[in-house]
């Protein structure tokens, strides 16, 4: 029976900690969605991005502090993706979103699709498709569970883990900061409720996109660079699959809603491990799509979202 | 002086004739491979391997006083290139043969395209039965899963470890039948598989599955699958705290393997088709041509690869023409060839017979841990 | 006006039987047969226009945007493969036998895309725009999923060993009988349905217009056709796989339907012809020699081609090449 339990303690871990992961991502997703009520469909593969900077400069960065792992040298690595992708989400919203802002949400939604397709395959051509290793920024490590505390010192959980589940709230509470806090939070929010009285009372609603697709952006990339830490394995399509699951996730817990999107990420991640753990592997993803089917046909708002009502 | 253009004419058109009767027309050989993608380290490899044979048998003056043509086209390790891209090397550049591929689902999907237009298909390195099951002129230069599946089951045995955990990817032929063939031999040898799991290829967390494996306790782990995930497999599992033996198939050999694992793998084991290390005197010869043409260690796949255009070479020569029907048989009578993965005699499946290398993996490399016979 | 189109429906299906003839090296021994590579791009070709006329119907004419057109095609494609192999010769050994239980297998396979079109049409009543999108999308997964699950069709290998039943003549047959009946369709008070509901939802709910019903045809009907498609392709590469028809799929036609012009059959027509090519005039491209190497590694990689092309698209000329579609109205 304690077995039994470990294991379904085990799962719950693991399945946090990926939850994590799309709970960062969906962030991103959310607060874009919140601001422009359009989904970014290249944000997963900003994501991407995020860990190929890591690739490419993480060697560099590490140099600056020891030889080896570390500490400062994997937050700086860290801090040089979350910079290099907001700077790129910036620039694919100037280039591509922008010029179409008083388009019809379709056309944007296929301007995205077309940006998350090239980014993929000129990644596969840049990069080369083949799996990449990703440096070893830290030295990940089991903790040590002290034997006093009974069975549960057979549980695993890792640096690495605690590390992506701490970084992901910390980041959670300082995006929610700096939303409620800030005076571009409230431009944010402002433009969120109503584009055009935002303009009419003054705001720029240049500055503010960016500012917004600049910070989701950054919060990919982060979560690049974590899902690299523990899955050292990077290729230009991991964001295809992690994308969906994390707007899954955001739909799940309420689109435009950030707690939400948080909730949402643990919880897929805690369905998908489960569902791997006792079910069938080969189900996880259609379970996934189903959950996300079942939240918008009964609950479109979301868990946390407030129910919307479509004026005529 | 009338007569001076027309002789100039004759002239010209008359050795234009002796020059096109004295160049005979090259080989023209297709290879379909997975030069980019999840797979590529195979593809790669296994051209590599290749081109180094024709590229020899082209300065050696060729076969039949013909010249080699390799037309190479990328699968882009993508499930249904492999039919587009066979057909148009069969209809398109007119190839005599098909070489490929090293993954079996891709060799089964073309295969019988090759078999109804008559060309036969060489496959270097595809485990799986089904591969030449689509007929007669299909054949390969491996031996089967049901072999590999046996020889690992043996070994595993012979190491005491009865109680065996299976991780399978499902998205792979090869790796459902080298499971299947891995598990009979364990139950035929009275031990025990505890736990059967599954991933997909392109999974990145394996860490629900591996749980899942480490509560039924078992005392190594069978992981019939491709490098790319075989990697993150195993580094997971050392982070979980699974210090069981982790063991394997031909799929391991890819040189991402090591650099993403890291020492995860130390301790484990493999079966393929190849070991650098062997000190005969056809494989350092390979190896120091290899190494020289491109500056890295030859695997398997490469060897294989190689093995299978210098066997189509030698079939070519024993039937004296490129005629699919008399082809398709030279190459099923293959004896007693001296290929550097070993000799290659082919059966009446056209599946070919030899021993499997089975190597270890520590201090950052493989290493030849035994060699099991048929 | 009905009258005209059936004619031309005749005319084409007679023009595609000649052409077949013609091809297959029948009509005069001069006329040399078609060389098998050339063939398997037309056969391309009259799949692509089936696709690409029966997402039109949907995103196009009914503004309803999906994402999950592979799902139906494999729908279709595994139906129809299961039909054949295992009746294929039910009714008999002879060429009218097989060529029958072809034809029903492929009617099956529309069948169960159809079925399967009713099943994501329905919830999707309630979404709009990118939600809609991205369900349509998490459909396409789950067929794909439920495919990968079911080991009598093959599951994640493939299913393969399909006797080659799609010939020209069929494929182009029912090409042109998939075109007939969207134009039919769209030209009758059908289509004024449809197009309601694509200008404005809530004004054509107000007028009484049943916007439910619409949708859901829209959904059935390109499901259906999507099934058709999916059943040809099947008995032409004589192998499936479920990765054949995952998102990246949907993304092609979805593609099609954008480049020719939304809300145009004739420019959809046109684009399917173009982007069968496209991918096999950039295979020789990227073999040229005598061009730098960049250049020929992005002609062998055609999505950076396509999504460049999405992209530039949007910002140009979102209407695509014949498109009727507003694209760039100002929302008030």
């Amino acid at each position: 029976m304690a077995d039994k339990l470990l294991e379904l303690l085990q799962q719950i871990v693991n399945g946090l900690s990926q939850g994590a992961i799309y709970a960062l991502i969906a962030l991103g997703y959310t607060m874009v969605f919140g601001v422009l009520r359009f989904i970014n469909f290249a944000h997963g593969d900003v994501y991407m991005l995020g860990a190929f900077v890591g690739f490419y400069l993480g060697p560099k960065a590490l140099r600056l502090f020891s030889e080896g792992p570390s500490y400062p040298g994997a937050a700086l690595v860290l801090l040089l993706a979350m910079a290099l992708c907001a700077i790129i989400g910036i620039v694919i919203e100037r280039l591509c979103y922008r010029p179409l802002r008083e388009r019809p949400k379709l056309t944007v939604l296929i301007t995205a699709i077309g940006v998350s397709l090239f980014l993929e395959n000129a990644g596969q051509y840049v990069f080369g498709a083949d799996p990449k290793s990703f440096p070893e920024v830290i030295t990940d490590r089991a903790l040590e569970i002290p034997e006093s505390w009974g069975k549960i010192s057979g549980l695993t959980i890792t640096v690495s883990q605690v590390l992506v589940f701490g970084v992901t709230l910390f980041l959670m509470f300082g995006l929610s900061h700096i939303v409620r806090k800030t005076k571009l939070g409230m431009a944010m929010r402002a433009l969120s409720f109503n584009p055009v009285a935002a303009q009419l009372m003054g705001i720029n609603v240049d500055v503010v996109i960016s500012f917004t697709f600049g910070l989701g952006s950054a919060l990919a990339g982060a979560a690049g660079i974590l899902t690299s830490i523990q899955q050292p394995s990077i290729d230009p399509l991991m964001g295809v699959n992690a994308g969906l699951k994390a707007f899954v996730a955001a739909v799940l817990g309420g689109i435009g809603n950030l707690q939400g999107a948080a909730l949402g990420g643990l919880l897929i991640g805690l369905v998908e491990a489960l569902v791997v753990g006792y079910v069938n592997p080969t189900y996880r993803d259609p379970i996934v799509f189903g959950v996300l089917i079942l939240i918008l046909l009964f609950k479109p708002t979301g868990l946390l979202g407030a129910s919307e009502r479509e004026k005529v | 002086m009338n007569k001076s253009p027309s002789f100039l004419a004759v002239l010209a058109f008359g050795s234009l004739v002796a020059g096109s009767a004295l160049r005979a027309e090259d080989i023209k050989v297709g290879e379909f491979a997975a030069l980019t993608g999840g797979s590529a380290s195979f593809g790669q490899s296994s051209h590599k391997g290749t081109a180094l044979a024709f590229d020899e048998l082209n300065a050696a003056g060729g076969v039949l006083g013909r010249k080699f043509k390799l037309i190479t086209e990328d699968d882009q390790s993508a499930a249904g290139q492999p039919a587009t891209i066979v057909r148009k090397l069969i209809s398109q550049d007119k190839v005599i043969c098909v070489l490929g591929e090293v993954r079996s689902s891709a060799t089964i999907e073309a295969a019988p395209i090759c078999q109804e237009n008559k060309i036969p298909l060489i496959s270097p390195a595809a485990t799986n039965p089904k591969v030449t099951e689509v007929g007669d002129y299909i054949s390969r230069v491996c031996f089967i899963d049901p072999f590999q599946g046996t020889v690992m089951s043996k070994f595993a045995l012979g190491k005491g470890w009865k109680k065996i955990a299976v991780l399978t990817d499902v998205k792979q032929d090869y790796s459902v039948g080298l499971a299947d063939f891995f598990t009979k031999g364990i139950v035929a040898g009275g031990g025990q598989i505890v736990k059967e799991q599954k991933y997909s290829t392109g999974d990145k967390d394996f860490k629900p599955q591996l749980t899942s494996i480490k509560a039924t306790k078992p005392d190594a782990i069978f992981i019939p699958g491709y490098y790319a995930e075989v990697a993150l497999i195993g580094k997971q599992a050392r982070l979980l705290g699974i210090k069981v033996p982790l063991l394997g198939g031909d799929g391991w050999v890819g040189d991402s393997l090591l650099k993403v694992a890291g020492n995860s793998l130390d301790g484990s084991f493999f079966s393929c088709h190849f070991s650098a290390e062997d000190k005969s005197e056809a494989v350092q010869e390979f190896v120091k041509k290899y190494k020289a043409k491109y500056n890295e260690t030859p695997d398997d796949m490469a060897a294989l690869g190689y093995d299978s255009a210098e066997i189509l070479a030698d079939a070519i020569k024993r039937a004296g023409t490129t005629d699919g029907d008399k082809l398709k048989t030279a190459i099923a009578d293959t004896k007693g060839f001296k290929g550097v993965t070993g000799v290659i005699t082919l059966d009446a499946q056209r599946n070919a017979s030899k021993p499997a290398v089975i190597l270890s993996i520590g201090g950052g490399g493989f290493h030849f841990e035994a060699a099991v016979a048929p | 006006m009905a009258a005209r189109s059936k004619l031309y429906l005749i005319l084409a299906v007679v023009a595609a039987a000649i052409a077949s003839h013609v091809l297959s090296g029948g009509a005069a021994p001069e006329i040399p047969a078609l060389n098998a590579y050339y063939y398997d791009v037309l056969i391309g070709i009259g799949i692509n226009i089936i696709l690409a006329v029966g997402l039109n119907l949907v995103n196009g004419y009914t503004g309803q945007f999906s994402l999950g057109h592979a799902g139906f095609m494999a729908a279709g494609a595994y139906a129809s493969s299961w039909l054949t192999l295992s009746y294929g010769y039910a009714l008999g050994s002879s060429g009218f036998a097989t060529t029958t239980i072809f034809l029903l297998a492929l009617l099956m396979g529309g069948g169960i895309a159809a079925l399967a079109g009713l099943i994501v049409g329905v919830p999707s009543l309630r979404l709009k725009g990118d939600y809609l999108a991205i369900v349509t999308l998490g459909f396409n997964e789950i067929i794909k999923g439920v495919i990968q699950n079911c080991d009598a069709l093959g599951a994640q290998r493939g299913l393969g060993g399909m006797v080659q039943h799609t010939t020209f003549f069929w494929t182009f047959a029912l090409a042109a009988v998939t075109v007939y009946v969207v134009v039919s369709l769209v030209n009758s008070t059908y289509g004024r349905g449809f197009l309601a509901v694509r200008d404005d939802e809530i004004a054509a709910e107000a007028m009484g217009i049943n916007t439910t019903k619409y949708k859901v045809l829209a959904f059935v009907l390109g499901a259906f056709f999507a099934g058709i498609a999916g059943g040809l392709y099947a008995h032409f590469k004589q192998f499936i796989h479920p990765e054949g028809f995952n998102f990246m799929k949907s993304v092609d036609v979805v593609v099609m339907v954008i480049l020719g012009g939304m809300g145009s059959t004739a420019g959809v027509c046109v684009a399917a012809v173009l982007l069968t090519i496209l991918p096999e005039l950039l295979r020789y491209v990227s073999r040229i020699e005598a061009l730098p190497e960049w250049l020929r590694h992005i002609a062998e990689n055609r999505m950076i081609i396509y999504s460049l092309l999405l992209i530039i698209l949007m910002l140009t000329r979102p209407q695509g090449l014949f498109g009727a579609v507003n694209l760039r109205k100002k929302k008030a």
